[in-house]
């Protein structure tokens, strides 16, 4: 096996194993610092090892064991240091658990990583690194906070579940409803960052982080295929993957909606997802935000060609979002639709009055930076796209933006 | 596992009637159910006084170590499980005297 094929390896048992390593750890020590860390270090000795003798026949449990190693030393060696804490570490009273409905483990991980004891930004930031496996530079980037900051928010987190025992484990029945909508707000933001990957060694898309965001919303789906939400966001993921290979160039460059080939776009993935879209319509409970970006998801879905689009439904659709969240970065994406259906001029000054609040978002600058070209302002959309080329993460998004500059007269 | 819940509030002994006889009935549940450890109502902190002897000669002051508007007026020490059941219980217990509380785990076991 080539180094590179080792390379791909690792990258791919990563991807695939990392969340089941630290559910299945967690479970069996109770104790989530522990899991993380000898998770951690397995895929460290995989990185040593594997090139000279060879990736196993079952990397999963490979580096389950390893992992289950490495927790036990960790205990060993801190036993030794407190002989008292050896008896509450070595003997985990942990009763056995009665099943949830959802007999997964990493659910399991999921339900305690989205706590509502957390704060909301503790929960994403926990299930990126537990679940999704990112690091916390990667996570840090995700939501523009200093490297340090966030991994003191993972690390105060950890502590909080352990002094506090925050169950691990899938919530009953009738606790399921308020603890599902923390867990979809946390899975959007995972797909999200798998739909725009950050790093500039990163594919611009990781579709394993979108495939598992799908797959967890579809396991929710079926426990619980009366919630609107958890189909409106099952839908809503659907359509934006759908849409996934047309994105991205064979060089590497964002393609944006108006330039995609919509032949290349899954046809299946599309169809299920209007499914759903359709679904919820004729349910007629009012909607939550997943299913209104959902249904603006379907109505550019829908039209054959860009110019097919029916603009005014979706700005319609963007102002019913905006009286459920009134957010700068909904305004924003609703000024989008509007320079199609009222003209550029009339976006911009939308999009102006966001500067206070939306500086710091590389697409903020990338939307005034396409509206001040299409007005023929050339010297002030340069200046917008430098900045957005300066804060975007995403290698693609920057491919693209850096080609729209350098086309400008 | 013992957990603090913390009655928060700006003036202490102002239960309503009604109120006091909720938390009496709460108070019966949680003996009922087996997570009843202990439970008081502190009077204002103005009657406080904090001591500091660390260094072998009591210095006595007066009013409380932490001056606020919002303060504990009352406690119980719950033994829950889990935090998972300590909300809970907690949720009932802040419905039960119409204040806010706050839940702290207490250390070891």
């Amino acid at each position: 096996m080539s180094e590179v094929e080792v390379r791909q390896a690792i990258t791919r048992a990563h991807h695939e194993e990392w969340a089941r390593v630290v559910a299945s750890l967690t479970r069996r020590f109770g104790d989530l610092d522990i899991a993380e860390e000898a998770a951690a270090e397995a895929f460290a000795t995989a990185v040593e090892r594997w090139p000279t003798h060879g990736v196993p026949p079952n990397p999963g449990a490979w580096l389950t064991t390893t992992a289950s190693r490495k927790a036990i030393d960790r205990i060993r060696r801190e036993a030794k240091r407190d002989d008292k804490q050896k008896a509450a570490q070595m003997v985990y009273d942990y009763p056995p658990e009665p099943l949830g409905p959802i007999d997964d483990e990493r659910l399991r991980l999921i339900f305690t990583c989205c706590h509502p004891a957390l704060a909301m930004e503790t929960r994403v930031a926990l299930t990126l690194r537990m679940v999704g496996g990112l690091t916390v530079p990667e996570i840090a980037r995700a939501f523009l906070v200093q490297k340090t900051a966030m991994a003191q928010r993972i690390t105060r987190a950890k502590a909080k579940i352990k002094a506090a025992r925050i169950p691990y484990r899938v919530p009953a029945a009738e606790e399921l409803p308020a603890r599902v909508s923390g867990v979809l707000a946390v899975l959007f933001l995972v797909f999200n960052e798998g739909y725009l990957a950050t790093g500039s060694d990163t594919d611009p898309v990781r579709h394993d982080l979108t495939a598992e965001a799908i797959r967890l919303t579809r396991l929710i789906r079926t426990l619980m295929p009366d919630d609107g939400e958890v189909t409106g966001l099952l839908a809503l993921m659907l359509l934006t993957e759908a849409r996934r290979t047309a994105r991205v160039s064979a060089s590497g460059e964002l393609v944006p909606l108006d330039e995609q080939d919509r032949g290349a776009w899954d046809a299946a993935l599309v169809a299920e997802g209007h499914r759903l879209v359709r679904e919820r319509l004729a349910a007629g409970v009012a909607p939550g935000r997943y299913q209104i970006l959902a249904a603006i998801n379907a109505v550019h879905t829908s039209a054959r060609d860009v110019r097919d689009t029916d603009w005014s439904q979706v700005v319609a659709l963007y102002d019913q979002f905006v009286r459920l969240d009134p957010s700068p970065i909904i305004a924003l994406n609703r000024a989008v639709a509007v320079a199609e259906l009222d003209g550029p001029d009339v976006a911009l000054a939308a999009v102006d009055g966001l500067e206070d609040t939306l500086a710091g978002y590389h697409a903020y600058h990338a939307t005034r930076a396409d509206l001040l070209r299409r007005l023929g302002r050339s010297q002030e959309s340069r200046a917008a796209y430098d900045k957005a080329i300066e804060l975007a993460g995403n290698t693609a998004e920057t491919a693209y933006l850096t080609r729209r500059r350098d086309q400008l007269g | 596992m013992q957990y603090l819940v913390s009655v928060i509030d700006d003036k202490t002994n102002s239960g309503t009637p009604d109120e006091m006889a909720a938390i009496d009935v709460f108070n019966d549940q949680l003996e009922a159910e087996g997570h009843w450890v202990f439970a008081g109502g502190l009077s204002s902190p103005s009657s406080a006084t904090v001591i500091d002897n660390r260094d072998g000669q009591a210095l006595f002051t007066d009013g409380p170590f932490l001056e606020s508007k919002e303060y504990m007026a009352g406690f119980w020490v719950i033994r829950a499980r889990d935090l998972d059941v300590a909300l809970k219980l907690a949720s009932e217990g802040s419905k039960a005297c119409n204040r806010k509380v706050e839940v702290r785990p207490l250390l070891g076991e």
